[in-house]
């Protein structure tokens, strides 16, 4: 052996110092954050007082004082208002959401036939998953059954009047029911149909290229309750007596459209932002119009505007509120609808119920929110922006 | 009311398409087996939903009761919900067979938008309604004067308040808001002593408040807003149909026929009572009427008698506790009233 004729080389890295205590650590963090100068001190303190002011009262009325459960009004109303409680007392009345909760979740569907909104949503919920989770395989059986199966199924489901299963009409739908199916159809027919339209609008083929931009200003230079009040007061005139389209046929066509419109030009903003070479380097390979599309240029394209097209589909989550304007009842809908109720009509009610509301909202559209965060880290391969 | 341009501009559209309902209203109902009930989106008493998403309400039991009168059944509704823009359109081209929604008789709407009122279930009109510990010892809007008054601005109801209280020579200052909700919430809040919209809404809103028992509705009415249902021009046989099942619910609350002892008054010696109830031997009311002649009697049974379903939807029997007041039959010194059914 001839070790000590070499110089001595270290076999592996040092370890890491710790950071200085000034620079890492709670301390830091605090001193980094929370009182770096006068006014952010200031601003610290303000905002644990307002914290420590507000937060105890919420969760007192939201958790303490509340009442999980009862028969009607008198369970959430204090004695002077014709209720149990004991004077003086404020808390929430989710007994108010607990007694409607069926409602809230699919309208006034006939109770005895729930099982088959609650079956859809199982379905749904089995096909969703794994799509949203990457490493899980099979992704293209797993998209035909969810955009092409599962719609099928559901609509046989949830309308009826075949094999056997009673008929329920649409207007029986309601709550997160019509939220969840407008939003879902939106989103599936949205994107494709968008991309279509982005492409044509910068087709060279003018007649194309002209229906296109007629289609996408048409529709984004109207708002969307003008349409749906359109469709649902002025149509039926025009038709022949009896004949009647479908008012949630109506709203799922106006949803749609309205988002392909928007979906439009967030991806045409995608196509602009890639660069020339991109387009002749697919031509030089010799690719055709759709290979060049599908293979180069969507996948980049696609990438860049993922916020945009979330973004899009949460507007478009919101939005299907808007069908209130046509006597469809969503989630929001039928929540105020019920504040009419006179059995559970307390001063706490309408706070109970917006709440849920918007808790139930802001569930869908956090969780909408944070997976394309993640879809937008995981792909971000090429560069950092 | 509040929608007047709106109004216009469908009673000309309207007057267009007033002919096209011909055929007859009563083969197509009892041909699709039940009745399409056009009701509210949701107002406490009149048309709202319960825990189970059936629709409950003075407005909604009026559909059930036409439908036990062409049936025999109380159940063959189905209800349709209405924004208040839509109403008019939903009835004239065909949507629903009957109008059950808290609307106004007016005569524009008898004439130009192409309805016929049947008759009214609910006289209403607008009402006051003050906070007692800030105002003691009031019991009549006259003794408003001075007063803060909670009102939604741009309404009738705003004008109404003012042509009042300048005709009886008295000051008042407006608290006005945009919407409902803020008004509720500011006259909770106690910025005004006086609150102002139509007395049935009154009632509701008061169990909304904190400490409802120190809230009360004044007796004065200052406007007319007669609530009935309305039915297609041109249909002369279904408009009676539901115009007399809502005389015979009047009919029977003043013969003392109730959902309880229907059966029994069916063998009344009171020949009045069993030529209503279809007993006399070779009636032909109801068979006249486009119906069976035990009309009244499934009637009663499906809904009871008129002051059943009042006190059942908005009265003593409801969380709303509203008097009968000028809802009481005429006998009562109220203004319900039913020609003779003979």
């Amino acid at each position: 052996m001839q070790e000590h004729d070499m110089s001595w080389v270290r076999a592996e890295m040092a370890l890491a110092e710790p950071a200085p205590a000034g620079v890492a650590g709670f301390q830091a963090w605090v001193r980094k954050n929370l009182i770096a100068s006068t006014g952010d001190t200031i601003m610290t303190i303000a905002g644990i007082a307002l914290v420590v002011m507000i937060l105890p009262q919420i969760i007192n009325w939201a958790f303490i004082n509340a009442v999980w459960t009862g028969p009607d009004r008198t369970a959430c109303a204090t004695v002077a208002q014709g209720g149990v409680q004991p004077e003086g007392w404020t808390g929430a009345c989710w007994a108010f959401v607990n007694a409607k909760f069926g409602q809230f979740m699919v309208g006034r569907y006939p109770i005895e036939e729930r099982w088959r909104p609650i079956l859809v949503a199982i379905l749904f919920v089995a096909l969703l998953v794994p799509m949203l989770i990457p490493k899980v395989p099979r992704k293209g059986l797993n998209a035909i059954l969810l955009f092409f199966a599962l719609p099928i199924v559901a609509f046989i489901l949830l309308v009826g009047g075949m094999f056997g299963l009673p008929h329920v009409e649409t207007s029986l739908w309601g709550g997160l029911l019509v939220t969840l199916s407008l939003s879902f159809v939106g989103i599936a027919v949205s994107l494709p149909l968008g991309i279509v339209l982005a492409l044509g609008r910068r087709s060279k083929m003018p007649i194309i290229k002209t229906l296109c931009v007629i289609f996408i200003e048409t529709v984004r230079g109207i708002p969307l309750i003008t349409v749906l009040f359109f469709a649902s007061v002025m149509l039926p005139l025009f038709l022949p007596e009896g004949v009647s389209f479908d008012k949630f046929l109506r709203a799922l066509i106006g949803v749609s459209l309205f988002a392909a419109a928007y979906m439009a030009e967030v991806v045409r903003g995608g196509l602009q932002a890639i660069p020339k070479g991109q387009y002749e380097g697919a031509d030089s390979l010799g690719l055709g119009y759709w290979q060049k599309m599908y293979l180069i240029v969507m996948p980049q394209a696609l990438k860049l505007v993922i916020p945009g097209i979330v973004n899009t589909f949460i507007g478009m989550f919101k939005d299907t509120s808007l069908v209130i304007i046509i006597s469809m009842f969503d989630l929001l809908g039928i929540v105020k609808q019920n504040f009419s109720d006179p059995n559970w009509a307390t001063a706490q009610t309408a706070r109970s119920g917006l709440i849920f509301a918007a808790f139930i909202f802001w569930l869908f559209c956090f969780g909408m929110s944070r997976y394309s965060m993640f879809t937008e880290r995981r792909l971000d391969t090429g560069h950092k922006r | 009311m509040k929608h007047i341009a709106i109004g216009i501009l469908g009673a000309a559209t309207l007057g267009l398409m007033a002919s096209a309902a011909s055929a007859a209203t009563l083969d197509t109902v009892k041909a699709k087996g039940f009745i399409q009930c056009g009701v509210s989106t949701g107002l406490a008493g009149f048309s709202a939903p319960d825990d189970k998403g059936e629709w409950q309400g003075i407005d909604a039991d009026f559909c059930r009761a036409v439908a036990a009168a062409v049936f025999g059944d109380g159940t063959k509704v189905k209800f349709t919900p209405l924004s208040a823009k839509e109403r008019f359109t939903a009835l004239q081209s065909g949507e629903v067979d009957i109008l059950s929604r808290n609307t106004t008789w007016t005569i524009n709407r008898d004439t130009a938008l192409g309805l016929n009122f049947v008759g009214v279930t609910y006289y209403d009109g607008q009402g006051f309604m003050i906070n007692a510990k800030k105002l003691p010892g009031v019991n009549s809007a006259l003794q408003l004067s001075g007063a803060a008054v909670c009102v939604q601005s741009g309404t009738t109801t705003e004008l109404n308040l003012a042509d009042y209280f300048k005709a009886n020579k008295m000051e008042y200052s407006p608290v006005v808001f945009e919407k409902l909700e803020e008004v509720n919430a500011a006259y909770n809040a106690g910025r005004c002593d006086v609150y102002t919209t139509d007395q049935s809404g009154l009632y509701g809103i008061r169990l909304t408040l904190d400490s409802p028992a120190d809230h009360v509705v004044l007796p004065e009415i200052i406007s007319k807003e007669p609530l009935g249902p309305a039915v297609r021009q041109g249909d002369d046989q279904w408009y009676h149909i539901v115009k007399w099942t809502y005389f015979a619910l009047l009919q029977a609350e003043e013969l003392g026929i109730t959902k309880a002892n229907v059966d029994e008054m069916k063998n009344s010696p009171s020949p009045e009572i069993k030529r209503v109830l279809g007993q006399e031997a070779d009636t032909k009311i109801g068979t006249d009427l486009g119906v069976s002649n035990d009309w009244v009697v499934n009637i009663v049974k499906a809904v009871g008698n008129y002051g059943e379903m009042f006190d059942r939807n908005v009265g003593s029997g409801s969380p709303l506790k509203i008097a009968r007041g000028i809802n009481a039959l005429w006998t009562k010194g109220g203004l319900q009233y039913s020609p003779p059914i003979r």
